[in-house]
């Protein structure tokens, strides 16, 4: 019996890896493991290497791992590109035609058993479940909530070719590695992707506007598939200038709205965010980071986009950037940015990354009935002859009343402007309007989320991270020794209290940030506040995700 | 009853002779007899002279960003259909720094209407080539001559078969206001391009110029393409006014998969949906 287990699928696009890999992760999530799914494939539609692998265990797996236990070659590349990986003990299984060289592997006749290539997965997945000593009942379910409603007459072929992957296993001789009996209920099996999509339709988001980019696409396309049901405008825009503004539009007009993008699109929005800031309307920026500049790296995973999105848009305003760890934050996160947006009427982003876009786990969600109402515009029924838009209030933040709705007339101005909304030159009005906006900066400071602390008060080592390399930090920490190592994550980053975090920085002998990018961004706006005494970094910008190992092997 | 004081009087920053006041009377005339009330509309502009003919209307106006003023207006119009949106611009705006919006609104036919004050230069930063200048005219930033063909935003609106596709003239008031009647009452989207002389900048397309040329085509029917397409490229030899093409197609917004009608704002999510989505994650 095994604590957890590692296995990694490989093969081409095109070869239906994800789905074998979806499917057992479901799978184990609905017998109660605790799973953790990264994700690397290839800027390609078919063809090249890709991998899907699935931590499982009976306790938090909070990240990736190295080493793989069960390796599941659908290709001969997979077997030779891996097999220095296996750990002690480990099985891989290959397809019988597959060349292996000298590496010993489990021959699967997956055409023979699937009788069609459309059904290899199914052998694959049949046997994996069986390897793990699962119960047949827990992938015939999952293939059954796959293809009943899609696909009824594919389920019982389907079955079939379960049936015989088991029958296969059994007689194969191949290791069994059964997990220990589960200690965590099922939840629901969320990609950070699909996870802030929901935060969003919970938040009331109506209108998403985006141009395809990787890895955000995946939030629009979530949205998109509730759209008729929950009466949202999902649209794609002829360019991310266009994703922007329409979505600022929208707010005006009275939607709650959203963009999905990343670091190259988020690039070409940056005049809108300015214009969300200089005319106070709401609208929440979902930054999927993946290696730059330019084109980069564009399905792998970084870090690297926290100055972007820091310092976007040209002259001065508040903004709130949240920085969620993992796709249970995805959701609650993707709920607190509209509340936040409208409170402080601007923008509020939420930067993920490749790597938490495509990570499922097992997320336990808050039940939306308890969840406490997004803030929200007026409408004004009556005639107000006077109705400012921008009215200088002691909190900076003006009643925000829709247009169309009511007799009030609404004005909107990119130029400065009065507070009734039309352009003005006069300095002195100027200057107050700077003034009003940055006030509602406090908003924000008031509601920021205050970092998270696990560990020892005096660590020797204090690992400092930011969205999604928290599960990694956490992993390192119990690798480097749990009593004198502590893990200090945040889940915002800007704006940040120095009283939040000054004690933590200090009392620690050492102070290791740990981030995915190369010139430690969030080390030097941290750093800026609180200079430590002793820093040092782990940077890891090859475009895979960090894990527990590699943090705890490469401390400079 | 709605009456021409109801959109305001403001004083403008435009130069006296500008083409641009005739337009703004034009437009309030129009909006009068279409008895819409100033809060029933949203005004969109961009950046430039002509994007600040909004600000002095007694409306609700977006006043957003150069050359996006049509992404706004169609994210105005998908956020509430019951809005009668109106993007008001010039040439640079909606044709240059905004071309690609332009013609991914002909391509939407969202019910949104486009009044682009098209005075053939940049009056704004002084006197540069605009996208519908003509080749080798001479301007402060060409002084050899304008090296790229004008842009003829009617005929490729034409080419694209748009909702409504029409051209008036500062210097025809009535004519004018009878094209933005037409234009916001046709369902699907609408442009409305509006020669405008610059009196500052543009010394070749002056108020005589235009009068020498423009003309009203007789027996139009703005239902056949190839007429329309011919008629848009008319130009030099004469200027045609009117509605050039018109086409009745389902609108953006009705073509959705879920067009309600309603504007988002009264669209609050179900529990019991919420609920049941989440557990299909199960």
């Amino acid at each position: 019996m095994r604590r957890e287990l590692n296995i990694l699928i490989g093969g081409e696009a095109g070869q239906g890896l994800v789905t074998v890999g979806e499917l057992l992760t479901r799978a184990l999530i609905r017998s109660g493991y605790q799973v953790h799914v990264t994700q690397s494939y290839m800027s390609r539609i078919r063809g090249g290497h890709n991998t899907y692998a699935v931590r499982a265990g009976i306790e938090n797996v909070h990240g990736p791992a190295q080493g793989i236990d069960i390796l599941v070659a659908l290709n001969s590349e997979t077997l030779e590109l891996h097999r220095e990986e296996l750990t002690p003990g480990a099985v891989a299984l290959k397809d019988k035609n597959a060349q292996a060289s000298d590496l010993e592997a489990v021959d699967i006749p997956f055409a023979d058993l699937a009788g069609s290539a459309l059904y290899e997965n199914v052998v694959g997945l049949g046997v994996l479940s069986y390897i793990l000593g699962l119960d047949r009942e827990m992938p015939a379910g999952c293939i059954r909530s796959a293809f009943e409603q899609k696909k009824p007459e594919a389920v019982d072929k389907n079955l079939e070719v379960l049936d015989k992957a088991y029958a296969f296993a059994s007689k194969s001789g191949v290791a069994g590695f059964n997990l220990d009996e589960p200690k965590g209920s099922a939840g629901l099996m969320l990609a950070g992707n699909q996870a802030l999509a929901l935060g969003a339709l919970c938040a009331g988001a109506n209108f998403c506007s985006y141009y395809p980019m990787t890895p955000s696409t995946g939030i629009p396309m979530t949205l998109n598939s509730y759209a008729r049901d929950f009466g949202m405008v999902v649209e794609q825009a002829e360019d991310e200038i266009a994703a922007i503004n329409m979505a600022l539009g929208a707010s005006y007009a009275g939607a709650r709205s959203m963009v999905a993008t990343s670091g190259g699109g988020f690039a070409l929005m940056c005049e809108g965010v300015s214009l969300s800031g200089m005319t106070e309307t709401p609208v929440v920026i979902v930054v999927g980071q993946r290696p730059g500049p330019a084109t980069g790296l564009p399905t792998r995973t970084e870090q690297g986009d926290l100055n972007l999105v820091l310092y976007s848009g040209h002259g001065e305003f508040p903004r709130a950037v949240l920085a969620p760890a993992d796709p249970g934050q995805c959701f609650v996160l993707a709920r607190r940015a509209f509340d936040l947006a409208e409170k402080s009427q601007g923008p509020v982003f939420i930067l993920t990354d490749q790597y938490l876009a495509d990570s499922y786990r097992n997320v336990h969600l808050p039940d939306p009935e308890i969840l406490e109402p997004v803030a929200s515009p007026e409408v004004c029924g009556e005639v107000q002859e006077e109705y400012e838009r921008y009215a200088f209030t002691p909190s900076g933040v003006s009643p925000r009343i829709i247009p169309a709705m009511s007799r009030c007339l609404v004005v909107l101005d990119s130029d400065e402007h009065t507070p009734d909304g039309h352009i003005t030159e006069d300095l002195q009005v100027r200057k107050k309007m700077v003034d009003k906006r940055l006030k509602k900066g406090d908003i924000l400071k008031q509601e920021v989320i205050l970092p998270a602390y696990t560990g020892p008060q005096n660590p020797k080592d204090l690992l400092v991270c930011w969205g999604s390399t928290r599960g990694p930090a956490l992993e390192a920490r119990e690798i480097m020794g749990s009593e004198n190592t502590a893990v200090l994550h945040f889940s915002q980053v800007w704006p940040l209290d120095a009283e939040h975090f000054r004690d933590y920085l200090q009392r620690a002998q050492r102070v290791v940030f740990v981030e995915s990018n190369a010139t430690a961004q969030f080390a030097q706006l941290v750093s800026s506040m609180v200079q430590p005494a002793n820093m040092a970094y782990v940077l890891r910008y090859d475009g895979l995700p960090l894990d527990g190992q590699y943090i705890a092997d490469n401390i400079l | 009853m709605v009456s021409m004081e109801d959109f305001g009087s403001f004083e403008t920053a435009w130069c006296p002779g500008c083409g641009n006041h005739s337009i703004l009377k034009c437009v309030k005339e129009a909006l009068v007899q279409m008895e819409l009330e100033p809060h029933q509309c949203i005004f969109v502009s961009g950046i430039g002279q002509a994007a600040k003919s909004p600000h002095y209307l007694r409306t609700n106006v977006y006043n957003g960003l150069h050359g996006r003023a049509l992404p706004a207006a169609t994210g105005i119009k998908l956020a509430n259909p019951q809005a009668v949106v109106i993007a008001q611009s010039g040439d640079g705006c909606n044709y240059g720094e905004g071309g690609n919006h332009f013609l991914a609104a002909l391509r939407r036919n969202i019910n949104v209407t486009l009044l682009a004050h098209d005075n053939q230069i940049y009056g704004l930063t002084k006197g540069q080539a605009s996208p519908t200048t003509a080749r080798g005219q001479k301007t402060k930033a060409q002084p050899a001559g304008n090296p790229s063909e004008a842009f003829n935003p009617v005929g490729v609106a034409v080419a694209m078969q748009a909702g409504m596709v029409a051209r008036g003239f500062a210097g025809m008031q009535d004519h004018l206001t009878e094209m933005i009647v037409k234009a916001v009452q046709h369902p699907g989207f609408s442009l409305v391009d509006i020669l405008q002389p610059c009196v500052s900048f543009n010394k070749v397309n002056t108020f005589a110029w235009y009068k020498e040329r423009c003309y009203i085509p007789e027996d139009h029917d703005p239902q056949n393409w190839e007429q329309a397409m011919a008629l848009s490229r008319q130009w030099d030899e004469g200027i045609p006014l009117g509605v050039i093409y018109q086409s009745h197609k389902p609108t953006f917004e009705e073509s959705l998969p879920h067009p309600t009608g309603e504007p988002l704002f009264n669209n609050r999510p179900s529990i019991q949906k919420l609920n049941e989505v989440m557990s299909s994650f199960a």
